[in-house]
């Protein structure tokens, strides 16, 4: 059972252990063909299959049993077999499907992007520029809830949140007491503490960088900022408790925020104790090693380098100059 | 009169207490399992041809001897009474009568599949139907039918009642496995199935109540001579529980094959339309299957009849079929309003969605709260193709199939009756007290309609 299996997504085949699933397969091919995914957090057993974000279409089941799938299934929670063909954005039906499981995540968002801490670094906002539709369908007023406080340094915003238990996986995780889950069920169902006490765990601030959407925030860095105003500087300092690998959010001199570090999906690589996040807030306190990498498509990433501007050889040449010119228009915009 | 297997002493007086119960011929098939081996009792169960008969219509054989049987890991039966459909009350009829019916079939059904404790899962506003359950299994014990060594066979098997907290979705195989481990009741993703990794992660079968009652007859009379009840794949007795606007509602035990026209109008069965009225639409199976308007529950879309089956419920697929489903049959007279009853089934799954994934969570609240403002007269034009596309969204992208049971009423019913959907539209002061009325959804169909759409 050690040989490796064969599964083709979107006609692109690559070989993965036995029992990987076929988000872990697209993982490592990489690119725009991984679905998205707003509940799975590898580092966290048992998360996944409930948002439906990342549901594709298995057109052919296995090299044994070629018959596709009956449903669009969530790849998250669905293991690869040898030979299977899944089809993600070369499905119109997947498309479609994944554009109203976002316009059902949004249907009760309150959209308060502007006013939110998380914008800038959220799963949400990026899927809905993505999949969402320009105007919502939905009328109705929108479900509220009272603003919770978890601890001192916590705020539960359950307005924002999509329900996607990756801060119940890892309360679950860091504590065997059961502290912390969702209360009544449907859609008015609720993130909650044991009658709003405070999960007291020195890891309990992970459940911030779990949280896919601004539901959980920071509240030491509540209203200080915007992200992309911060730059983001890898550090780590040498702490009893944690790996100590951080990424400290700097504006000026100022650290304002620290979190875990984050790889390309999102997800958190070490998870990092209270004290690295929410008490060391000096440079002194830290060993700074470099800048982190942010995708050039991320909005933290806007504003922190010089516009391109067009080589020289191109302001000469007239050819050059029809050919180059949806970019030429954005450097005199400039 | 239609062969009774199920209901056949239920008018005898004492029929719910171990003593009558055995008088009629009870626990016969506990003593003749107990002399087969197990595998003998599921091949029997196999060739009954007994299908599932808790919605899904799976043969209860066939599921049976999917059970993984690794060595030294114990297996469970688990017994579905988390009957809360709308429209079904056969179970807690069931139960309520003859409970010890349900007892004897527990007691084949673990030792065919070899589970030494089992387990009936009973919904939480069923609390007298838990007393008479307990009640029958004290007494069974006592009779030494449950226990160690049942009749000195070396069989040893408990039997446990849990309440359940009183959720829809906690009749979902898996999350009333949840619920039963102490859980608060979320559907698993699946694979693996129950079969595989069920109840404390061993391989778990479950039933519903009338599927463990009818291996009773099956055993005593023999799989063969069960399956020559019915008709095609459908095979055996089915309780059906009969509501809405008849003469006579109630639970009717039939043969399987039985035309819907009968079922309805035969003084044997529910004795025609109240009050003289008459017959403007059906639900066939409970809540979460398509509603059918009179004209095609009666008729197949090609103008033979319709029969009550697994095949000629569904025959049409979803343009002009509906479902078997758990057999709670719903008569909705000229009267009646389906953007009304629509609402009200959204109003149900909305209330019950247990809230895992997005899509039925957000979507049951959102036709919900489209369909009231359609039935109080606010709605719009475009709010019945809103309907139609939101409920294409749910279906078939949710983790259970609850997403799906929401979904199929609400497109059925625009499907069908989108002429009333339209008029509570144009006429927002009038559809608040009068309503659309027979139309012409009894009129026979006079050609046959494709729908292209899926």
């Amino acid at each position: 059972m050690s040989d490796k299996v064969k599964v083709t997504i979107d006609g692109i085949t690559v070989e993965v252990e036995p029992g990987t699933t076929i988000l872990n397969a697209a993982r490592q091919i990489g690119g725009d063909i991984v679905p998205p995914a707003m509940c799975y957090y590898s580092k966290l057993e048992g998360s996944g299959g409930k948002c439906r974000t990342c549901i594709v279409k298995v057109s052919k089941g296995s090299e044994k049993d070629p018959r596709p799938m009956p449903k669009l299934v969530a790849s998250c929670r669905t293991t690869v077999m040898d030979g299977m063909e899944v089809q993600n954005i070369t499905s119109p039906e997947v498309l479609e499907a994944r554009s109203g499981v976002v316009e059902m995540l949004l249907i009760n968002h309150p959209l308060d992007c502007p006013v939110c801490d998380q914008a800038g670094e959220c799963d949400l906002q990026n899927l809905g520029y993505e999949h969402g539709l320009q105007k919502t369908r939905y009328e109705f007023e929108r479900r509220t809830f009272e603003r919770i406080d978890i601890g001192d340094k916590i705020q539960l915003h359950m307005n924002r949140c999509i329900l996607c238990y990756r801060c119940v996986f890892t309360a679950d995780q860091i504590t065997n007491k059961r502290v912390h889950g969702i209360l009544n069920r449907g859609d008015h169902s609720e993130i909650s503490t044991y009658i709003q006490t405070a999960v007291d765990n020195d890891f309990s601030g992970n459940v911030i960088d779990v949280c896919p959407v601004g539901a959980l925030t920071d509240k030491t860095f509540r209203f200080k900022n915007r992200v992309w105003f911060t730059k983001p500087i890898d550090a780590h300092r040498d702490c009893p408790t944690c790996s100590g690998k951080v990424t400290l959010w700097y504006k000026g001199e100022d650290v304002l925020r620290v979190t875990a570090r984050k790889d390309v999906y999102g997800e958190v690589e070490e998870f990092i104790c209270n004290t690295c996040r929410f008490d060391k807030k000096k440079t002194a306190d830290w060993v700074i090693e470099h800048p982190t990498a942010v995708s050039d498509t991320s909005v933290i990433s806007s504003n922190h380098y010089d516009t391109l501007k067009p080589l020289p050889v191109i302001q000469d040449n007239p050819k050059l100059q029809h050919a180059n010119k949806i970019e030429l228009e954005k450097t005199s915009k400039f | 009169m239609a062969r009774k297997l199920l209901l056949e002493h239920i008018n005898v007086p004492g029929i719910n207490t171990f003593d009558v119960y055995r008088q009629k011929g009870g626990y016969r098939a506990v003593e003749k399992a107990l002399k087969m081996t197990p595998d003998e009792v599921v091949e029997e169960v196999k060739k009954s041809g007994l299908r599932g008969r808790g919605g899904a219509g799976f043969p209860t054989g066939m599921k049976w001897s999917f059970l993984a049987k690794p060595e030294g890991v114990p297996r469970y039966l688990v017994c579905n009474a988390d009957e809360s459909e709308p429209g079904t009350f056969k179970d807690r009829y069931l139960m309520t009568y003859i409970p010890h019916a349900l007892i004897e079939g527990m007691i084949v059904s673990s030792f065919a599949l070899g589970a030494k404790t089992s387990y009936i899962y009973v919904r939480g506003e069923m609390m007298p139907q838990i007393r008479i359950l307990e009640r029958a299994i004290a007494e069974a014990k006592n009779a030494g039918f449950l226990g160690k060594n049942i009749l000195g066979s070396g069989y040893d098997l408990e039997l446990y009642v849990q309440p359940g907290g009183g959720a829809y979705i906690c009749g979902e195989e898996t999350a009333l496995l949840e619920s039963l481990e102490g859980k608060r009741g979320n559907p698993r993703i699946k694979p693996p199935f129950p079969a595989i990794a069920g109840l404390y992660g061993c391989p778990t079968v479950v039933n519903n109540v009338e599927s463990i009652a009818a291996t009773v007859p099956i055993i005593n009379d023999g799989g063969e001579e069960y399956a020559k009840i019915g008709i095609g794949r459908s095979t055996g007795t089915k309780l059906i529980s009969a509501s809405g606007n008849l003469v006579r509602p109630g639970v009717y035990e039939i043969e399987l094959g039985l035309p819907v026209e009968e079922f309805i109008y035969s003084d044997e069965y529910c004795g025609g339309i109240a009050n003289g009225k008459r017959l403007k639409a059906t639900v066939a199976g409970g809540s979460s299957v398509p509603v059918l308007p009179a004209n095609l529950t009666l008729k197949l879309a090609n103008g033979e009849p319709r029969l009550m089956s697994y095949e000629s419920l569904s025959e049409g697929g979803f343009a002009t079929g509906t479902m078997m489903g758990s057999g709670g049959f719903i008569a909705f007279d000229e009267d009646q309003c389906i953007v009304r009853n629509t609402w009200n089934f959204a109003r149900f799954y909305h209330h019950e969605s247990c809230g895992q994934c997005s899509p039925c969570r957000e979507g049951t609240g959102w036709m919900e709260k489209v369909l009231h403002r359609l039935e109080y007269g606010h709605g719009k034009m475009s709010d019945i193709d809103l309907l139609v596309d939101v409920s294409k969204k749910i279906e078939g992208n949710t983790i259970c199939p609850l997403g799906d049971a929401a979904a199929w009423p609400v497109a059925s019913a625009i499907r069908h009756f989108r002429d009333e959907f339209e008029w509570h539209v144009k006429e927002p002061v009038k559809c608040l007290d009068t309503n659309y009325g027979l139309a012409n959804y009894a009129e026979p169909i006079a050609k046959v309609e494709v729908s292209t759409e899926k």
